[in-house]
This record gives structure tokens, C-alpha cells and sequence, in this order.
């Protein structure tokens, strides 16, 4: 038996094949372009410039910016603002995402109740979604007249006796971050109370029917069951909140612009003044990356808790 | 049938692929040429004046520019006045300024030192253009980087029926008048005051309007040679006179984060008796509150100074940016907003002043306000130092946190004016 070795295919012939097996890996790649693209045009760009610009002198403003290295970040780092603008802005997103998260979880539960009529529950909804509708804008100037010494707040509060003078809420350096800090909880708890509502939504009734068996009271039945059912999408939603809190500009700007004597004075709002009215991209830059990186830890967070699910 | 629709998704995603490849290839191309075929030359123009004026007022003045010059066109790039400054920062970093830039006093400085904005002096010598009927020029080592086109006055405005209520008969001329003015409007209670102080520091121009105004009036200065010269007796006085308004309870609450706009808010529903502000907001406050009965006057000065009056102004300034092709056209467009008609026309629709002095506003048909202010304006000398300054808006937010903290009581004048000095001593020291 000659074992007969196949005949060599013509040169042509193969590469053929080689081109087709190519152009089929290439297809999915074809497909991802578009978002590859605006991608890399819409975030990897501007993410790569502005860390190159953090790491130089002098960018924008001049044509011959210099390597700094790490002194942009050490300038940011030792500055008293940045450093109360950091404390601020903790305050503020941590306050912020644990009212939004009781205040959310509050109404939704009462959404969720059996004790209401469907109408009366529709009715509650859309009151409570009301906040969410509006723009930051409108958010900001709505609270900047009702806060006003002379505005609706103040005469509301001196008529039931609770103060004697117009508080000045937004222009007292002791109350200004609360101030800001609540109109932030009024504009933000919708988004929880929504997400949440869907989470109350989905958890079986069997498991309140087997806990009300077993004799249990509603805190027990809320602690042991509500709670733990709820507990991937609160955790979701506060690490979220923290992201987005944390970027809160507009409304910061609109109010109070970081005074009175920097008491809301926020990363972001630091940032924007070192940039646009300082004229100090470089700083501004490295602000804007040490924003980054916290966001990232946060965002860290957030990824491996999806992970877990 | 399966091999046809795997040709298909590869044709689709190939074509996809290369559509991408020339959108971003479209996107990283050169200079567009402002240059048409037949040899016309369009120049952008952007401006927040557009926005400010009455609505079409703007491209009826540049369509009578077109007429009389064929050759150029004008794409007006209109904005809200935040808008713009951005647009132009933005603009300047990478070399890609409009044309004909609407400009600030305020911005001149660093558009300049960055290279952004024209040398306007080697352009009106080419050009023979006679400098001499401009009323002023925004100079830097003697060369014009800003021409200002029309110029609004910041006066007192003056709540007439308070300051009657009051019991006061004559209008404040002086600091001493004014303090006890304020101090009687204040005492008609309710929760009315005597004067509105904005201090917000998102946009701290109340420095520069309602705080240094007051030095200005008396003819003080807050620089000596071009350098900051903070811990004068004037600019003492100037601090100190303003804490004691404060002392006096008569500042309207709210004042450290109060906006420019509140302040007219505030005067227009007759919550505070005084305030010094923009003339091109009488119109504004005429529309919202039609029986306001207020007037005009000079900032008050100190009791003893007879000399003339310095007056806030801020401008629309123009400049050419330093990046265009058609540096000749844009300053011909120039000068054309200069011309005594088109300037007078545009000062008219501003209710502004003009930056032509041979051109004068036509108040026939305006408040009679404007007509009181412009003899206000030319009795008294036209005052802003913080026009051509660099970072002047950080210089005055620098300010306002050192007289907000002397206002609550945190620190003295003496010390905030010696932080002050640092501060701006590290900016143009």
C-alpha cells in the first residue's frame, strides 16, 4: 500500500482561504467600530490629555508647556481649598446618599403597601417623583427663593414660632452646606425610591407568608426579609450615588457657588475655578484626576458588587 | 441563502468599519478655508451682545455691513455672556478663535499674554484708521488688544418712594449721607433695607461694582504703577466704610452669597432702598415693577473729595483674533461698529454709551433715565482698574473671601487687605 502524499495546492489557491478566515475575524470587529470609536474620541482622548496635562506647566495657556512631573499633584495636595473642598464634598455625598437612601426606601415602601388603594398610590407616585423631573436649573433657582432670608421657608417657619429673624440659609457659613446638602436629598431620592420600589416588587410574597407563619413581628419581617432581598440593589444604588453626588456641580454653582467662605466649596466646583478663572489647567487637571482616581475606587466597588450577583 | 446573508453582515460590517474610518479622518482635518470660490471671505463673529439685544437687532446691523462690502460675509456666533467666555477660553487654548471676537475688559490680559487676540495698533495704522475718535483703547505695553464698542455705567439707583417714606429729602452725595439714608430706610422695618451688597464668588464682579465703586467714586485707586496697592488709606477707607454699613444692619441678609441678579430682585420688589448697578437693567426692572418710582445718581463719594467722580463702567469690547487669515477684513468689520451711525445705533439698542466719542446715543425715544445717566457719564470719569488686569476675576474672588470673612467678623481690614496685597502681588505683583 504507497501511501500517496496529496497533491500541493497552487500558491493562489491557499491564500484564498488565509484572506477569508481573516476577513471573518475582522467582521465582529466591524461591527464594534462605531462604539470603539466614539469611545476612544469621547473618553479615551479627553481621560489621556487631561492626565497629560496634570503632569505638565503651564498647559493651554502657553505654547511651550514644560514637564512638571508630580508637582501639579503636590501644589493641589498641600492646598488648604482643595483639602476643604475634599472634606466638603465628603460630607456632602455621604449625607446625601444615606437620606436618599431612608427617604427612598421610606416612600417606596409606602408605594408598596397593601393599605392603599391603587388610585391613592398613583396619586403618591407621581407627588413623589415630582423632584426628579426637574432640571437642576430650576431645582437650583426654586430653592434659591424659597431659601431666601425674606422667602417662603423663613416666613413659614416665623409664622407656626419656630424662629424669630429670617435664617439666612444659604449665606450663613454655618448652615450653607446643610442647605445645599438638603436641597440635594429633595432633587435626588425619586431615583431611589424608584429603584427600590422595583426591588420591594420582586421579592416573592411566599417569604413574608413563611415569616408571618414562623410568628414574626413587621420590624423582623423587614429586618430578616425585606432588607437581605433588597441588599444588591441598595448596594448598587448607594455606590452610584456616591459616584454622581461626588460630580454635583450645577447645583453648587447655582446656590452658592462654593462660598460663603468656601463652606460648599466641592471638588468639582475647585476644579472648574482653578480652570476657568484662575487659568490654571495644569492644577485643574491634577484636581480632576485625583477626582478620577477616587471615582475609580468607588466604581471598583460598584463592578465587583455586580460581580458578586 | 446562509452564505449570502454571512456576505451581507460581512459587507455591512466592512462598510461600517470604513465609514467610522472616514468619519474620524473628516473629523481630524485641517483648517477649513474661510475662503469661498469667488474669492469672498467669511469671518465669524462671536459675541454675547447678540443675546442682550433686542431680538434680530444684531443681524440687521451686520446685514448692512454685508451690503456696503459684498465681499465679506458674517457668521454670527451668539451666546449668553458665561457661555461665550468659555467658548473664547476654549477657543484661545487651541488656536481656534472666531474671527471678530466680542471681548470683556476682563479677558484681555490673558487672551493677550497667551497670543490669542490681534495687535488692533498695526491694524488701524495699515488700515489709516484715526484712532483719535475712539473714547478708549485696552492697552497692554502700549499696544490695543480691545476696542470698546459701547459702555454701560454702573450709578446708584435710588428708590424714591423709600427714601421718602424714610423722611430722607435729597438724594446721598456723600458716605455720610448715605450711611444715614440707609440707616432710616432700613428703620421703616418690614424687611426692607437700606443697600444690597452681592458677594457671591461663583461670580464675584460685586467687588469690582458695588465694593471698589465706592473708592473709584472718591477718587481713589487700588494700584500705584500697575501694581496692586491694596493697603492704601483710600482702599482702607473704601473697607472700612463698607463694614461699617454692615455694623449698621442696613446690607440686605443674604449678602455673601447673593447674585447680581438677586440685588435687582431685590430692588425692584422694593426690599432694599439703594444699590448701584448696571444702567442697561433699568428697562428690566421698568418691565417687572411698571410703578417703581426710582431714580439715578452718582456713586457718593467721601464727604471731603470735590474732585471728579470716577464711575463703574464694564464694555462690549471688540478684538481680532490673532489665529484669522483675514486680519485686514475682520478690522475693516471693525470699523464699520465703530462708525459714528452704526456705533451711535448700537449704543441706541444697548441703551449703553458710546466707544465712538464723536457718535452720541439717541434718547428720544428712551427712558429718561438714559439721558440723566449719560450727563452723569460725562461729568464724571470713567472708572474700572480691573479692565486689562490677569486673572481679574480671581483677583476679585480673592478680595471677596478676605472682606467676606472681615464682614463676619473673622478677621480685621488691616489684616484681609495685607492677605489681599499677597494674593494679588503673586498674580501682576
Amino acid at each position: 500500500m504507497t501511501l500517496l502524499a496529496p497533491p500541493a495546492a497552487p500558491p493562489a489557491e491557499q491564500a484564498a482561504p488565509a484572506r477569508k478566515t481573516l476577513a471573518r475575524r475582522l467582521v465582529p470587529y466591524g461591527y464594534l467600530s462605531p462604539t470603539i470609536v466614539l469611545i476612544v474620541v469621547l473618553m479615551v482622548v479627553p481621560i489621556v490629555m487631561v492626565i497629560s496635562y496634570s503632569f505638565r506647566d503651564n498647559v493651554i495657556v502657553q505654547e511651550n508647556s514644560v514637564f512638571a512631573g508630580f508637582a501639579n499633584y503636590t501644589k493641589v495636595l498641600t492646598d488648604p481649598d482643595f483639602l476643604v473642598a475634599m472634606k466638603n464634598t465628603a460630607v456632602f455625598i455621604t449625607v446625601s446618599m444615606v437620606a436618599h437612601l431612608v427617604l427612598g426606601l421610606t416612600f417606596a415602601m409606602m408605594l408598596n403597601t397593601q393599605l392603599l388603594s391603587g388610585v391613592t398610590k398613583a396619586i403618591f407616585r407621581i407627588v413623589y417623583i415630582l423632584p426628579w423631573l426637574f432640571t437642576i436649573a430650576v431645582i437650583a433657582v426654586i430653592w434659591r427663593l424659597l431659601l431666601d432670608p425674606s422667602g417662603v421657608i423663613n416666613y413659614v417657619l416665623h409664622s407656626i414660632g419656630l424662629i424669630n429673624d429670617g435664617v439666612n440659609w444659604l449665606g450663613d457659613p454655618g448652615k450653607a452646606l446643610w442647605a445645599v446638602t438638603f436641597i440635594n436629598i429633595w432633587s435626588g431620592y425619586p431615583f431611589f425610591m424608584i429603584s427600590l420600589l422595583a426591588g420591594l416588587q420582586g421579592i416573592p410574597n411566599d417569604l413574608y407568608e413563611a415569616a408571618a407563619v414562623d410568628g414574626t413581628n413587621w420590624f423582623q419581617r423587614f429586618r430578616h426579609v425585606t432588607l437581605p432581598q433588597l441588599r444588591p440593589v441598595i448596594i448598587s444604588m448607594a455606590v452610584l450615588d456616591l459616584i454622581w453626588t461626588s460630580q454635583q456641580f450645577a447645583l453648587i454653582w447655582m446656590t452658592t457657588g462654593g462660598g460663603p467662605l468656601n463652606t460648599t466649596e466641592m471638588l468639582s466646583t475647585y476644579t472648574y475655578k482653578q480652570a476657568f478663572s484662575e487659568y490654571e489647567f495644569s492644577t485643574a487637571s491634577a484636581a480632576a484626576v485625583i477626582v478620577l482616581l477616587l471615582t475609580m475606587v468607588l466604581a471598583f466597588f460598584y463592578v465587583r458588587q455586580q460581580r458578586e450577583r | 441563502m446562509a452564505v449570502r446573508s454571512t456576505r451581507l453582515k460581512r459587507v455591512v460590517g466592512a462598510v461600517t468599519a470604513a465609514a467610522m474610518v472616514a468619519f474620524v479622518a473628516a473629523c481630524g482635518g485641517g483648517d477649513s478655508d474661510d475662503s469661498s470660490a469667488g474669492g469672498d471671505v467669511t469671518l465669524e463673529f462671536a459675541q454675547w451682545w447678540g443675546a442682550e439685544l433686542p431680538a434680530g437687532e444684531l443681524d440687521k446691523i451686520v446685514n448692512d455691513f454685508t451690503t456696503q462690502n459684498p465681499n465679506i460675509k458674517i457668521k454670527l456666533i451668539s451666546a449668553p455672556y458665561a457661555s461665550t467666555k468659555q467658548q473664547l477660553v476654549t477657543g484661545a487654548a487651541s488656536k481656534t478663535l472666531p474671527d471678530v471676537v466680542g471681548l470683556d475688559g476682563a479677558w484681555v490680559n490673558d487672551f493677550a499674554k497667551q497670543g490669542a487676540i490681534a495687535d488692533m495698533s498695526k491694524l488701524m495704522t495699515d488700515a489709516n484708521y484715526d484712532s483719535s475718535q475712539l473714547a478708549s483703547q485696552i492697552q497692554l505695553e502700549g499696544k490695543t488688544y480691545m476696542i470698546p464698542v459701547v459702555n454701560f455705567v454702573y450709578p446708584l439707583f435710588v428708590n424714591k418712594d423709600l427714601l421718602t417714606k424714610a423722611g430722607v429729602a435729597t438724594t446721598p452725595k456723600n458716605r455720610t449721607e448715605f450711611l444715614d439714608a440707609a440707616k432710616k430706610i432700613t428703620a421703616t422695618g418690614g424687611n426692607v433695607k437700606g443697600w444690597a451688597l452681592p458677594l457671591d464668588t461663583a461670580v464675584p464682579n460685586g467687588i469690582q461694582n458695588d465694593v471698589m465703586s465706592w473708592l473709584w467714586a472718591s477718587g481713589g485707586s487700588m494700584l500705584a504703577d500697575g501694581k496692586p496697592a491694596l493697603q492704601t488709606d483710600a482702599v482702607k477707607s473704601t473697607v472700612e466704610y463698607v463694614k461699617s454699613l454692615n455694623d449698621a444692619g442696613v446690607i440686605a441678609p443674604g449678602s455673601l452669597t447673593m447674585k447680581e441678579q438677586d440685588k435687582v430682585e431685590k430692588f425692584t420688589q422694593g426690599q432694599v432702598g439703594m444699590m448701584i448697578d448696571s444702567l442697561a437693567h433699568v428697562t428690566l426692572i421698568k418691565k417687572n415693577k411698571p410703578d417703581l418710582k426710582f431714580e439715578i445718581a452718582a456713586i457718593p463719594a467721601e464727604d471731603s473729595y470735590t474732585g471728579k467722580r470716577g464711575i463703574p463702567y464694564a464694555s462690549w469690547g471688540v478684538g481680532i483674533s490673532n489665529s484669522t487669515k483675514h486680519k485686514a477684513e475682520a478690522f475693516k468689520f471693525v470699523s464699520y461698529l465703530m462708525s459714528q451711525e452704526t456705533n451711535a445705533k448700537l449704543a441706541t439698542l444697548a441703551n449703553g454709551f458710546t466707544g465712538n466719542k464723536n457718535a452720541e446715543p439717541d434718547f428720544s425715544n428712551s427712558d429718561p433715565l438714559f439721558k440723566e445717566a449719560f450727563e452723569i457719564y460725562k461729568d464724571s470719569v470713567p472708572a474700572n482698574e480691573f479692565v486689562g488686569l490677569p486673572k481679574s476675576e480671581d483677583l476679585m474672588r480673592s478680595f471677596d473671601e478676605q472682606l467676606q470673612l472681615v464682614l463676619t467678623g473673622k478677621t480685621s481690614v488691616d489684616d484681609a487687605l495685607a492677605k489681599s496685597q499677597e494674593s494679588w502681588t503673586s498674580v501682576i505683583g
